[in-house]
């Protein structure tokens, strides 16, 4: 059966490819968008408005999207990811000069039809094109000086990009993202050893290049009290909305903290202290769960993938998924400062979920063609 | 190309990462589920307390203040119904054309109209605006009729104070206004309950019993959002009025006070002489305390500032008047206390033109051509002068004093009840010593004995100076709270060391306004009913030069800051007194012609309330 499967992997006919989806991760990510599309209607108050519509819109068309790119064959991504990275980083370039501007950065590009934020399809097109780069490299080769300075350009060109727009929040996860991509490939630990060293050391000199309302965050971050109605406020609200919750929350669409408008960027960052506060501790864990089955089986798609790039996007994939959440939900919780980052599909935003989306689309395809090994 | 060893390293490596990884990964979803569960399950309340603070917010209404009464149960102070018209800006679809049309409709003057614009703006957009907070009922009508065409406009009752007796009480209860900055200072009651559009007393026993009157707030409770915006109402809690206070004074004697002191200025006191209840204490001219309940315009006001009769002056309580020759019945009982003079003692008056010589002055009668010789009723009955310098020059300014403290004199008669209330000065030898630093004058010892000089008395102490005498000498403690219970021990002893002496004084001041020649002999009552006893009095304001002697004008020709203070005391009905009386007229020239013709008045209305007033403490009035 394997081998019959291995010698006809190109006549895989469209239903065997329907027939080896990931029905688990299937049905987990459409739980989410079901979660993400009722906590998003608790954000409009409770009605049938823009984001709710909107957001349902977009979850119901990537889904597809998603089904579509999976159903391409693992290899076409492989060939294709290079030029992939390249067309992020031209758009990133376009953004710098002909961006749309909202609220104090530069991040969107206007496509007539829709706006999109390329600093988001970067975080899995680094991964797509870390993880073709190390697929062709020995072992030995891994930790060759020419490699590191190779995917470390790789890593530095779009986050730069991103850092100048400015979006310190999703250049630093772009950058975890790639660096996921290098400790997977095998870099030796020593590296990684030395440069959160030196990152330490230079803490003081990079907090003097931080801009003043980035620095206020920090600032924020330590001592929330400080401007307990400015800067912050967020945070203050937010862990109120999380704490009143309680162990099984205040109900659906009764969250005093959203519904009275206290919460800020309920709709985007701070989704989950809305959801935490109307479905409390019980709720929060159990969407914990669906993350974490999620992360999981992307991960064992990884693992039962024959092909070495597979393996890698998925590994990458799966941890990039991870860092986003914690990095979320500490945020919000008050354990991390606040930096703009997304709860992957809870989150209301087109490009992040198009990313995201993007990436189980990936991971799928080398569900389907896990048997395929690449040259 | 791959090599098939390198392959499977790299797979090894990479699995074994991700087991590191892995096991990472579920240490951090550890702590982020730890952390989820100190906030929403240990910490729990402490959050649940905040996010009620966020959104529960309480709005206080203003209080219902206490009502005052006069002794038969009128209200004198109250509440009454305002129209106001309220407005939220956000409701209204077309704010211009809205305003322009209350405008129309109300006839708002162009600097009232930009009030309100400057008022809009201070205020969020849904928060109400007063357009007007005290409508006639005729424009409140043309309001109502009109609002098919007032989107959002709301017509509403509200309560406010009123004062139905206008001007008639404003010296004793003061009047109400807007809480300043300073009184929420200055009194911890009103800091407490302070809301926009409260109003505090800012004078007189409204500002007095503050506390008491002032109520407790209502409150609203309602959920808001972050903005404060109001989303619903979530509880009401109906707060008190303030206490009723009622006083002893009776508002017939208290309208015909302030009739009888029409465009005079001055003070009419009238004084239960037992039970020391203030049935009267009018100060003339008043003003219309209601025009200050919702802010005074600037018009009104500096016609009330600038009137030379002084309306904000309450003249019978922190008026310092020479008490002229009112004092002089102080003078004689003093001197028979002391047995300084008796009954028989005997002085020659020669008039001013023969004025008595002492220590190297001269001190003039104010008749011309004397009173001959004196005893001491005659002298009473007809204000001599020079026997009252003489017998002051005997008894000295000490002793005076002393038996005029015990009168009530020199101090303040209600004590702390109200704060504009003045002592008066009675002088005494270490008095000027330690106020003056000079040694006193054997010469004004002679001028005190006609109430000229420093002393200086306020009619309410007049008042209670003639209560005294007419009770026989016995110690009474003025009151005008009608329920406030008293501890005083000393009330009603006597204050005389021979009753005898004081049926002296008192039937001199009989004699002075019922027998030929007596100085309010023309405006006595013959009707033993209503029969009184007075003392008249006439307070110089300025020194009388020798020429203003020869010249001897008539009051209406001297200038009105110049003439004298006419003063007049009384009690009565004289064969059993009940009620005594001080008058002051100000600059109103001599006390025979100008203030005793007013007690003539005031008894008779006096002795006729005696009875109403008498049946209705006897709650007989009640039961017919």
């Amino acid at each position: 059966m394997y081998l019959h499967n291995r010698l006809n992997n190109k006549s895989n006919n469209f239903f065997q490819k329907i027939r080896d989806l990931d029905f688990v991760l299937l049905i987990s990510i459409l739980s989410l968008g079901f979660i993400s599309f009722a906590t998003m209607y608790s954000t409009d108050g409770g009605q049938l408005l823009f984001h709710t519509k909107s957001h349902f819109v977009k979850f119901i068309i990537f889904t597809i999207l998603m089904l579509i790119i999976s159903f391409f064959n693992i290899r076409l991504w492989f060939s294709f990811s290079y030029v992939f990275y390249l067309v992020v980083i031209l758009m990133l370039i376009w953004t710098i000069n002909f961006g749309v501007t909202a609220s104090g950065s530069q991040r969107w590009i206007n496509l007539y039809f829709i706006n999109i934020q390329p600093s988001e399809l970067m975080k899995i097109f680094i991964i797509l094109c870390l993880a073709k780069y190390f697929h062709r490299k020995r072992l030995e080769n891994v930790n060759s000086f020419y490699s590191i300075i190779v995917s470390t350009i790789i890593i530095f060109l779009p986050m730069s990009l991103v850092i100048i727009q400015p979006d310190l929040g999703t250049s630093i996860l772009i950058s975890i993202s790639g660096i996921l991509v290098m400790w997977f490939a095998g870099l030796n630990h020593k590296y990684f050893f030395y440069s959160f060293l030196m990152s330490l050391l230079s803490f003081p000199f990079i907090i003097s290049f931080l801009k003043p309302y980035q620095k206020l965050r920090v600032l924020t971050f330590l001592n929330p009290d400080r401007d307990p109605l400015g800067a912050g406020y967020q945070i203050i609200q937010s862990k109120i909305a999380v704490g009143s919750g309680g162990l099984f929350g205040k109900g659906f669409l009764k969250g005093t903290q959203s519904y009275l408008e206290f919460l800020p960027e309920k709709h985007t960052d701070f989704i989950f202290t809305l959801f935490s506060e109307e479905f409390g501790f019980i709720g929060s864990v159990l969407l914990l769960l669906l993350y974490a089955i999620i992360i999981y089986r992307v991960i064992k798609i990884g693992a039962i993938s024959r092909s070495y790039f597979a393996k890698l996007f998925c590994y990458s994939y799966g941890a990039s998924l991870f860092v986003y959440i914690i990095i979320n939900m500490s945020m919000v919780l008050g354990l991390l400062p606040i930096v703009g980052s997304p709860l992957p599909i809870m989150s209301y935003g087109g490009s992040s979920m198009l990313a995201t989306m993007i990436g189980f689309g990936i991971v799928m395809s080398a569900k389907i063609h896990s048997k395929q090994s690449i040259a | 190309m791959i090599n098939q060893s390198d392959n499977v390293m790299k797979l090894s490596s990479i699995n074994r990462r991700m087991f590191i990884l892995g096991v990472a990964k579920v240490i951090i979803l550890g702590g982020i589920i730890s952390r989820l569960f100190f906030l929403q399950v240990k910490e729990n309340k402490k959050y649940l307390t905040l996010s009620d603070k966020n959104r529960i917010r309480e709005w206080k209404l203003p209080p219902i203040r206490g009502s005052f009464q006069d002794y038969f149960g009128n209200t004198i102070a109250g509440n009454f119904e305002a129209y106001q018209l309220h407005l939220i800006p956000e409701e209204v679809e077309n704010f211009r054309y809205t305003i322009n049309r209350i405008k129309n409709i109300l006839g708002l003057s162009e600097n009232q109209f930009q009030k309100i614009l400057k008022k809009k703006k201070e205020i969020k957009s849904w928060e109400t605006l007063i357009v007007a907070n005290n409508l006639t009922w005729e424009n409140f009508s043309k309001i109502n009729n009109n609002l098919y065409d007032l989107n959002g406009v709301k017509p509403v009752i509200s309560i406010s104070r009123s004062y139905p007796f206008k001007e008639n009480y404003t010296h004793i209860l003061g009047y109400v206004s807007q809480a300043n900055k300073e009184d929420v200072l200055l009194n911890e009651t009103i800091k407490e309950k302070f809301v926009q559009g409260l109003k505090v007393g800012k004078i007189g026993l409204e500002k007095t019993f503050e506390n008491d009157l002032i109520g407790s707030n209502s409150i609203e409770r309602y959920e808001v959002n972050a903005y404060g915006r109001r989303i619903s109402q979530l509880a009401f809690q109906k707060g008190d009025q303030g206490k009723m206070i009622k006083l002893t004074v009776d508002t017939e004697i208290q309208k015909l006070a302030n009739e009888l002191l029409y465009e005079k200025a001055g003070s009419i006191c009238v004084m239960d002489i037992f039970t020391g209840h203030v049935i009267a204490m009018h100060s003339s001219p008043s003003f219309d305390p209601n025009k200050f309940v919702f802010g005074i315009s600037e018009d009104d006001w500096q016609l009330i500032r600038n009137n030379p009769m002084k309306p904000l002056v309450n003249k019978s309580l922190s008026g310092n008047y020479s008490p002229g020759s009112t004092i002089k019945p102080i003078v004689a009982l003093s001197a028979l206390e002391n047995e300084i003079v008796s009954t028989k003692f005997t002085v020659n008056c020669r008039g001013h033109k023969n004025p008595l010589e002492l220590y190297g002055q001269t001190y003039h009668c104010w008749k011309k051509e004397g009173h001959g010789f004196v005893n001491l009723k005659e002298a009473m009955k007809q204000s001599c002068d020079t026997y009252f310098y003489e017998v002051s020059r005997r008894l000295g300014v000490d002793r005076l004093s002393e038996t005029a403290k015990k009168f009530g004199l020199g101090k303040k008669v209600f004590g702390d009840l109200f704060d504009i209330e003045k002592n008066g000065l009675i002088p005494s030898t270490t008095w000027k010593k330690n106020a003056l630093g000079r040694g006193w004058l054997l010469g004004e010892t002679i001028i005190t004995g006609i109430g000229q000089g420093y002393i200086q008395t306020t009619p309410i102490q007049l008042c209670l100076m003639t209560a005294q005498i007419a009770n026989g000498g016995h110690k009474i403690y003025p009151k005008i709270i009608l329920n406030s219970n008293d501890i005083d021990d000393d009330k009603f002893m006597p204050v005389v060391k021979n009753k005898k002496n004081i049926k002296l004084i008192q039937d001199a001041m009989f004699s002075s306004t019922n027998e030929i020649r007596g100085t309010s002999y023309r405006s006595r009552i013959e009707d033993p009913k209503y029969q009184f006893a007075g003392k008249t009095g006439t307070a110089q304001v300025k020194k009388i030069t020798e020429r203003d002697r020869e010249l001897d004008l008539e009051t209406s020709e001297i200038p009105y800051e110049e003439r004298d203070h006419a003063l007049y005391i009384a009690f009565g009905p004289y064969k059993s007194p009940r009620y005594a009386v001080s008058i002051l007229v100000e600059h109103g020239g001599s006390g025979s012609t100008v203030a005793a013709p007013i007690a003539k008045k005031l008894f008779k209305k006096i002795v006729d309330r005696h009875e109403i007033r008498k049946n209705f403490e006897t709650k007989k009035y009640l039961n017919i």
